[in-house]
């Protein structure tokens, strides 16, 4: 018996990246169009491997929906495993289509102007995509610095003192999480003995004492470092600059980067410290759901605060960070399958928003700027002498109208995906179990964080209108910007896929509810892990680890 | 034994939270390496402190468990010591661009007006 061919898709997203990077980076400037479309097409290979394994998880193939590949056909707690869930596969997919939006973006500019953009790229895709599938904690941290390493290079990409400036202080911030990472997961095994997900899961409802304070002390060290990367208040003060000084399409792929960090606190949080985790049940959701209000907070209040169209998608993507951790932490798994179409809902809104921010600052010429500030501060009337029967250019609507859409969606307001997933999040806090299964009194938290939610979302109504009636209705740019296509494509793409995600919303909610329960079902996962066969034949038969428990 | 160790670990680490708090970069570059290099005893000490334990097998014998070091904390700071390595040496080549473009080692990229 061997490996079915389909396991090895699982490791697809891995190898990919890291082939066609390596293949990329003896090319020298000259072949950057051959550059560019083996790149294009390792993305493609991703988009479609990730569809693979979506249907794969979704359609039955594999028991339970998880399909497992032990590394170097290690038995589970000994060797490294790789899982493709409903919701790691979604995640692939989410940064297949991100990371082929942003390279479109590259095109014309961005990808011709430094040598090894496209390796970085690639390396970058394969760190994230490895963070979302692999189960070893110490893999995790590998996958993580990757990425990190990966970022560092493209946050510098276009070399100038801003970039450099704000790199120094993400490098340094990132290096720091990076350790912290490293002591959380020491003292992780220091108290139980081992690093792999499924393993540490199944022990941890066994410590007691002083163990289970020092797991719990390891498990928040850990957290922070992930806290730092998906910007909790007040660990996220570096990312709007960041954000601000990256070129754009580096900016995109930041904005999913944050969504790591949310998805590694969903993923573990929900395993090590479930119902079913004894004394360390539901350890430090309150951390979580109120970290989380704050982050929320400290977002909405910077998104006012800022006139600079980088910074406020910084700030936007920390509100969006910060109503995903206050969701986890909340802990409810209706509230988490609405919380999980938000994060893709709100990541692509802030990436084409990032995207179209480089566009709109081609209108938005100093002086413009300027006249516009100066007549608001001194309240001129700009009232135009006559009626001109001049038409809209086409560049300039294009512009408007899907700065619009963006705003729609970073608000939350209807007809687009933002109205659908806080929609969603309202009807799950309102109706814990369902509709028609009778009322139940909503908790104080649960009302806060409705508050919150709204009001977050007023604030980037007004912050984004203020902007929009700034740059397009007051600059007095009478020319029209010059757009390539291949820069206009990419952010059609991605509000296409918002509004697919709007009118597709009820099968994706399915897809969804399944991915949320199956994060909110430990003990399958943890006896699907540990009982994954290896390949019989090849290594001399390693003990199962299961013979000596019972299976649940 | 473990209060020295203990007390080493601890001593290396807060030097290094207070040079990475200073602000001039190669004092954070400094305070950087001495809090990876704390991390990393610390990783180590975490499989438990053990005096003439190898952390290897011979081949052909049955080992014994409790003569043994625990193996796998000393594969993970091999790991840990190369990543580590890896990206201090890229915040140098940073700093060095910092310095070079900005004029100034100041992490903010520009001097504090007095």
């Amino acid at each position: 018996m061997s490996l079915h061919w389909t396991q090895h898709l699982i490791l697809v997203p891995v190898l990919l990246p890291l082939l066609v990077g390596a293949l990329l980076a003896p090319l020298t400037q000259g072949w950057h169009r051959l550059k560019y479309w083996l790149s294009y097409a390792s993305l493609l290979g991703l988009l479609a491997n990730a569809v693979a394994l979506i249907a794969m998880t979704d359609g039955g193939h594999w028991q339970d929906g998880m399909g497992i590949y032990l590394a170097a056909n290690w038995s589970a707690p000994f060797g490294i495993a790789l899982l493709a869930d409903r919701l790691s596969a979604l995640m692939l997919l989410l940064t297949a289509v991100l990371g082929l939006a942003s390279l479109h973006f590259t095109r014309t500019r961005w990808g011709r102007i430094g040598v090894h953009y496209h390796t970085l790229f690639q390396f970058l895709l394969m760190g994230i995509n490895g963070a979302f599938l692999t189960h070893d904690l110490f893999n995790l941290f590998v996958f993580f610095e990757v990425m990190l390493a990966a970022s560092y290079g493209l946050v510098l990409h276009g070399y100038n003192a801003e970039r450099i400036r704000a790199s120094m202080q993400y490098i340094a911030i990132n290096l720091a999480a990076a350790l912290l990472f490293l002591l959380g997961t020491a003292l992780i095994y220091a108290t139980t003995g081992t690093l792999n997900m499924a393993d540490l899961a199944a022990r941890v409802p066994l410590l007691a004492g002083d163990e289970l304070a020092l797991f719990k002390v390891g498990a928040t060290v850990l957290a922070l470092a992930f806290l730092t990367k998906g910007a909790m208040w007040p660990l996220g003060f570096w990312l709007p600059t960041t954000y601000a000084a990256a070129s754009p399409p580096v900016a995109m792929m930041l904005v999913l980067m944050t969504k790591v960090g949310a998805y590694v606190v969903l993923r573990l949080w929900l395993l090590i410290f479930s119902d079913n985790a004894g004394a360390a049940a539901g350890f430090g959701g309150d951390a979580l759901l109120y970290g989380g209000m704050a982050t929320i907070v400290f977002g909405a209040a910077g998104m006012l605060s800022t006139d600079t169209a980088g910074r406020m998608a910084g700030y936007a993507a920390i509100v969006s960070s910060g109503t995903l951790l206050a969701v986890i932490g909340y802990g409810q798994p209706a509230l988490v399958t609405a919380g999980i179409y938000y994060l893709i809902g709100s990541t692509i809104a802030v990436a084409a928003f990032l995207l179209l921010i480089e566009l709109i600052d081609r209108i938005r010429t100093p002086r413009s700027a300027m006249l516009a500030l100066t007549m608001e501060a001194f309240a001129v009337e700009d009232a135009p002498d006559e009626q001109t029967g001049r038409g809209v250019p086409a560049a300039m609507a294009f512009l408007s109208l899907a700065f619009a859409a963006c705003a729609l969606m970073i608000a939350g307001l209807p007809p687009l995906s933002g109205f659908v997933a806080k929609f969603g999040m309202f009807h799950a806090l309102l109706n814990p179990h369902g509709i028609g299964a009778g009322t139940v009194a909503v908790p104080t938290s649960g009302w806060i964080l409705m508050v919150l939610i709204i009001l977050s979302g007023l604030l980037a109504v007004i912050s984004m209108m203020r902007f929009g009636v700034r740059t397009f209705w007051a600059s007095g740019a009478t020319e029209a910007p010059k757009l390539h296509r291949s820069e206009v494509a990419p952010i059609l793409f991605l509000l296409g896929l918002s509004v697919l995600m709007t009118v597709q919303a009820e099968p994706m909610f399915g897809y969804l509810k399944r991915a949320s329960d199956d994060i909110h079902r430990p003990a399958t996962y943890i006896y699907r892990v540990l009982a994954e066969p290896t390949v019989p034949g090849t290594t001399s038969a390693t003990p199962s680890p299961l013979s000596s428990k019972e299976a649940p | 034994m473990e209060l020295v160790i203990s007390l080493a670990i601890g001593i290396v680490f807060g030097s290094g939270i207070w040079l990475v708090l200073r602000p001039r970069s190669f004092q954070v570059l400094a305070g950087l390496m001495l809090m990876s290099y704390a991390v990393n005893l610390f990783i180590f000490v975490m499989g438990r402190l053990w005096v003439d334990a190898p952390p290897l097998t011979h081949a052909g014998t049955t080992p014994n468990p409790a003569l043994l070091a625990d193996p796998l904390p000393q594969a993970l700071v091999l790991t840990a010591i190369v990543i580590g390595f890896a990206t201090t040496a890229l915040y140098l080549v940073v700093m060095i661009g910092s310095r070079g473009l900005t004029g100034t080692d100041h992490v903010d990229g520009k001097e504090p007006e007095l």
